[in-house]
């Protein structure tokens, strides 16, 4: 072999390797798996030990803190109950123009809808709902429970008249029920009844028949199956009233129903009731509805449920804003019933009061607590926290009994003679009592990070300013009060935020004129349960806290908060 | 010792005067006690002592941030007692540098000038000098944050000196720095106080900072000065045995006055030999005392010393080879702590451990201190 030969040959083994190098890629560990694998594994663990540490705060936040915010995010555009109580009214209403009563469909429509409703006792739920959006749809709702029977009566007397078969659950549950329904429904009957009832199915073929009459029965054969302490049976129940009328309107042509393809057993009593029906004495339903409730043949009500029939609405947004959905679009309350812009204001004002107080009353505390030695200071310290170790409410209470009219400071100011006896200051059940307590409360949260703050401003600075020919107010201008600022951001973002959100003490030292938005939350929540405008009313809140911190940002700097 | 801390006779006029002062923070312990002191025009004097030793008290009191709870300081001859701090003048120096956070560098110097109502464009031009003067002209828009220690320093130098003050007080402004750091900055303040002609008092607890930056330095001790006079005369000469130790390496070996003559004294030490000594704060023979005697005066080739000097036996414990020196530590006297350095020269021996030697020293290079 000649030595060029050698040469090419160890060339080309050190190019081999180089590419055996290049194909391999990543860098491999000792035991020859790829060390990026090695280090993911060996980070995992220590990852997972660190999630498991968090773990149990995390499901606490999780389920305390971001559900119950979903839920109220969620709350205050939910709609659901419209479509879910009168599904097809829903429906029916549609493509309705309002610009007149609507057809006999819909009401038939509402008609079934709303006997389910009754029966199973929700009609008056979603009564209070609507009677948010217009007033008075809650008693028309509620009356119409017990009336809606009388919508369907006259056709059952008259079905009962033609024939008195049709009185009889029997002869229903042939012309509706599965054969295997029926008998097994037949054993549960028999059996001690400790099972679940069968759910009741319908033969198959009917609703092409008698698609109203198919819909209506079964609708009563599973809300009778389900509600009520014991359960009854489609087997030994003659049909509601409203199931009557569902076989009129079938039987009179007005759904499209197709009799003459029916052979199925009762073939010739149905075909007898077909040509019987067009001598039915009949109503107009619209009159039978007003027999109910006179409610129902007036636009409101109609207008109201087809602008909430969606299953989500801006509604709860709308009224939170003293604005209201109607037909013709979005439009102010009236002026009586404007009541949340200016709690929104006066929560603001008032929150901004408070905070601007604490900020002139704790300043000088923590200045003076931060200069003093360390000893006095944590001393002084303990008085601060005091309040935070007595109950809010006895807090509160104190100050009712310190600025009533005929409390102590007025007692105290009428003999020194400053007021007359007859000119007592007015100080609580308003603004003034709402304020006063509340920087009181509050006072705490300013002082702390303040005092924190101040700690670490070293004295260096306030005798280098004034070795430098600084007076002292120029010195504590110029140089300490700006290192202070963080402290005092940090301590107003806590007062604010506490402060929009606060709920006893102005529900307590308020009354009328004194109380804040959260005040009416609370409100619809535990008296008018209006969750939706509670929610949406919170949700509002909630983003004006974090537009006011994100404009705090923007201006002052949020890495501008000191703690301590 | 009961200082009475004149002027040397050859300096100009007195400008800061501590006249019998004295303070106590907490009523019961006198941190400065009976302090008298006389600081001249343009002189720079180092306030030199262990921590707690009361240089800052000092200092703050002619600031002004503390007062004397008793007697007075006079500076340019007026008392000052009853001048608040902003309108005495003086230019302040400190650890932390305390410059202001929230401004930029240039803004903190112009502060000094503002508070003094001084025109916009004249305070621009005396910004731009003083910035100059630290080699920190292209700084002047930073925030103190985003410069270095040192060129903290510099900046905090430059603030105190931008309002031309007669008298500027730096309390340890170099604490913070390395070391080599320090010694740049040691030389371009000494270097700017003598073109500036400034008064500075400046404290430190380096005393090769003190001894290569002053004129003369004040050694603190126990709220006291125990001794105010220049670097070398302090090193070479010092008035007792806390100085001695304070100030440089130092060998001290304890006994007795055996002879007493007018400028030599003999001292029995505690193991019974001889040696010779400058009779310091001994006055009578029997008294207590401790022999003082530099690492780099003692004399281990007998050949050099004179012919009936006394010299020691000494066992080598330990032989440092430092480059430039050798350090030798030896058993004498019963003390295992002495150390001799001697230059790396070719005529000085490399000692081995165990290797028995004598070594001695001229008798003006010892000195007999209190006990
Ligand atoms: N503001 C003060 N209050 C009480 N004692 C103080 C105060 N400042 C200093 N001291 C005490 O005075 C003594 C001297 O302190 P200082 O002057 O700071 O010493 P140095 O600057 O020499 O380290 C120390 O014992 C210190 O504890
Ligand atoms: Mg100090």
């Amino acid at each position: 072999m000649s030595d060029a030969t050698a040469g090419n040959l160890s060339q080309a083994a050190a190019e081999a390797r180089r590419e055996d190098a290049a194909q391999t890629g990543p860098m491999l560990a000792a035991d020859g798996r790829p060390l990026k694998r090695s280090l993911n594994r060996a980070l995992r663990a220590q990852k997972l030990r660190a999630l498991a540490l968090i773990a149990p705060l995390l499901i606490f936040l999780l389920v305390t803190f971001v559900a119950p915010i979903l839920d109220m995010l969620f709350r205050s555009v939910e709609n659901q109950i419209v479509s879910e109580t009168l599904p097809r009214t829903v429906i029916a209403l549609d493509g309705w123009d309002a610009t007149d009563l609507p057809d006999d469909a819909t009401y038939a429509a509402l008609a079934h809808d709303f006997k389910e409703a009754a029966e199973r006792r929700i009609h008056t739920r979603l009564g209070s709902r609507l009677n948010y959006e217009a007033t008075g749809l809650s008693s028309i709702f509620r009356r119409s429970g017990r009336g809606i029977d009388g919508v369907g009566e006259p056709y059952a007397d008259q079905f009962a008249a033609l024939d008195p078969a049709w009185e009889e659950p029997a002869t229903w549950i042939a012309l509706m029920a599965d054969p295997d329904w029926i008998s097994e429904q037949a054993d549960w009957l028999e059996a001690a009844q400790d099972t679940p009832e069968p759910a009741f199915r319908l033969v198959p073929g009917i609703a092409d028949v008698l698609p109203e009459t198919t819909d209506a029965y079964r609708s009563f054969a599973r809300t009778i199956q389900t509600t009520g302490r014991t359960p009854e049976s489609p087997l030994t129940k003659e049909p509601w009233a409203t199931v009557y009328l569902a076989l009129y309107r079938d039987l009179s042509g007005a759904t499209g129903a197709d009799i003459g393809a029916y052979s199925g057993p009762g073939a010739t009593r149905l075909q007898t009731a077909a040509d019987a029906v067009a001598g039915f004495e009949t109503i107009p339903l619209r009159d039978a509805f007003a027999e109910v409730a006179d409610g129902w043949v007036q636009m409101p009500v109609w207008t109201t449920i087809q602008t909430f029939s969606d299953p989500y609405t801006a509604g709860y947004f709308l009224a939170a804003v003293d604005l209201q959905l109607t037909p013709q679009g979005i439009e102010q309350v009236e002026d009586n019933q404007r009541i949340y812009l200016t709690l929104f204001k006066r929560t603001m004002v008032l929150s901004l009061t408070i905070m601007g107080l604490c900020v002139i009353l704790g300043y000088p505390i923590a200045y003076l607590l931060s200069n003093l030695p360390m000893r006095t200071s944590n001393m002084l310290l303990i008085l601060v926290l005091l309040p935070f170790w007595t109950s809010l409410l006895v807090r509160t209470s104190a100050w009712k009994v310190l600025l009533q009219q005929q409390g102590v400071i007025n007692d105290l100011l009428v003999w020194i003679g400053l007021v007359g006896d007859d000119a007592r200051l007015t100080m609580i059940n308003n603004q003034t009592g709402t304020v006063v307590a509340m920087t009181h409360i509050l006072l705490p949260f300013m002082i702390l990070p303040l005092y924190s703050v101040m700690k670490t401003i070293p004295p260096s600075y306030v005798r280098a300013a004034k070795s430098l020919g600084a007076t002292n107010w120029t010195a504590f201008w110029r140089v300490y009060f700006p290192q202070s600022v963080p402290g005092i951001g940090a301590g107003c973002i806590l007062v604010f935020i506490l402060s929009i959100g606060y709920y006893i003490t102005p529900e307590i030292v308020g009354g009328r004129t004194g109380i804040f938005i959260s005040n009416r939350i609370a409100f619809h929540i535990s008296d008018s349960l209006n969750w939706g405008l509670a929610a949406a009313l919170g949700s509002i809140l909630l983003a004006l806290v974090l537009v006011l911190y994100w404009l705090y940002d923007k201006i002052v700097g949020i890495d501008n908060v000191k703690l301590g | 010792m009961n200082g009475e801390w004149g002027l040397p006779s050859d300096t100009q006029d007195t400008f800061v005067s501590f006249d019998r002062v004295q303070k106590s923070y907490d009523g019961e312990t006198l941190v400065v006690k009976d302090l008298n002191l006389d600081i001249g025009k343009g002189e720079f004097l180092t306030m030199l002592g262990p921590s707690g030793s009361g240089k800052t008290t000092c200092l703050m009191m002619l600031a002004g941030f503390e007062t004397a709870t008793h007697g007075e300081i006079l500076l340019d001859s007026r008392p000052i007692n009853n001048i608040p701090p902003h309108k005495r003048g003086i230019g302040m120096v400190f650890q932390n540098y305390a410059l202001f956070p929230h401004m930029t560098v240039a803004e903190n110097l112009s502060f000094p000038l503002e508070v003094r109502k001084i025109g916009k464009s004249e305070r621009e031009a005396k910004v731009m000098r003083a910035l100059d003067m630290v080699q920190m002209g292209d700084f002047g828009g930073r925030r103190p944050a985003q410069l270095s220690g040192g060129q903290q320093q510099r900046i905090a130098l430059a603030r105190a000196l931008v309002f031309e003050p007669e008298l500027v007080l730096m309390d340890e402004p170099l604490g913070a720095l390395d070391k080599q750091l320090r010694e740049t900055l040691q030389f371009e303040i000494t270097k700017l106080a003598h073109r500036l002609g400034i008064t500075v008092v400046y404290v430190t607890h380096d005393q090769t900072e003190a001894l290569t930056m002053s004129d003369r330095v004040a050694v603190f001790d126990d709220g006291r000065i125990q001794q105010l006079d220049a670097p070398d005369v302090l090193y070479e000469q010092p008035q007792n045995s806390f100085v001695a130790q304070f100030i440089g390496e130092n060998n001290t070996l304890t006994g007795r006055v055996a002879e007493m003559h007018a400028d030599m004294c003999v001292v029995r030490l505690d193991d019974g030999e001889l040696i010779d000594a400058v009779p310091v704060n001994v006055s009578a023979v029997g008294d207590r005392t401790q022999v003082s005697i530099r690492p780099e005066r003692v004399e281990m080739n007998k050949d050099r010393l004179a012919p009936d000097a006394h010299t020691l036996k000494a066992e080598v414990l330990e032989f440092i080879y430092m480059g430039d020196i050798y350090r030798t530590r030896l058993r004498v006297a019963g003390h295992e702590n002495f150390v001799v350095k001697t230059r790396n020269a070719p005529d000085q021996p490399r000692l081995k451990p165990g290797e028995r030697i004598e070594i001695g020293w001229h008798p003006q290079d010892c000195r007999a201190l209190d006990a």
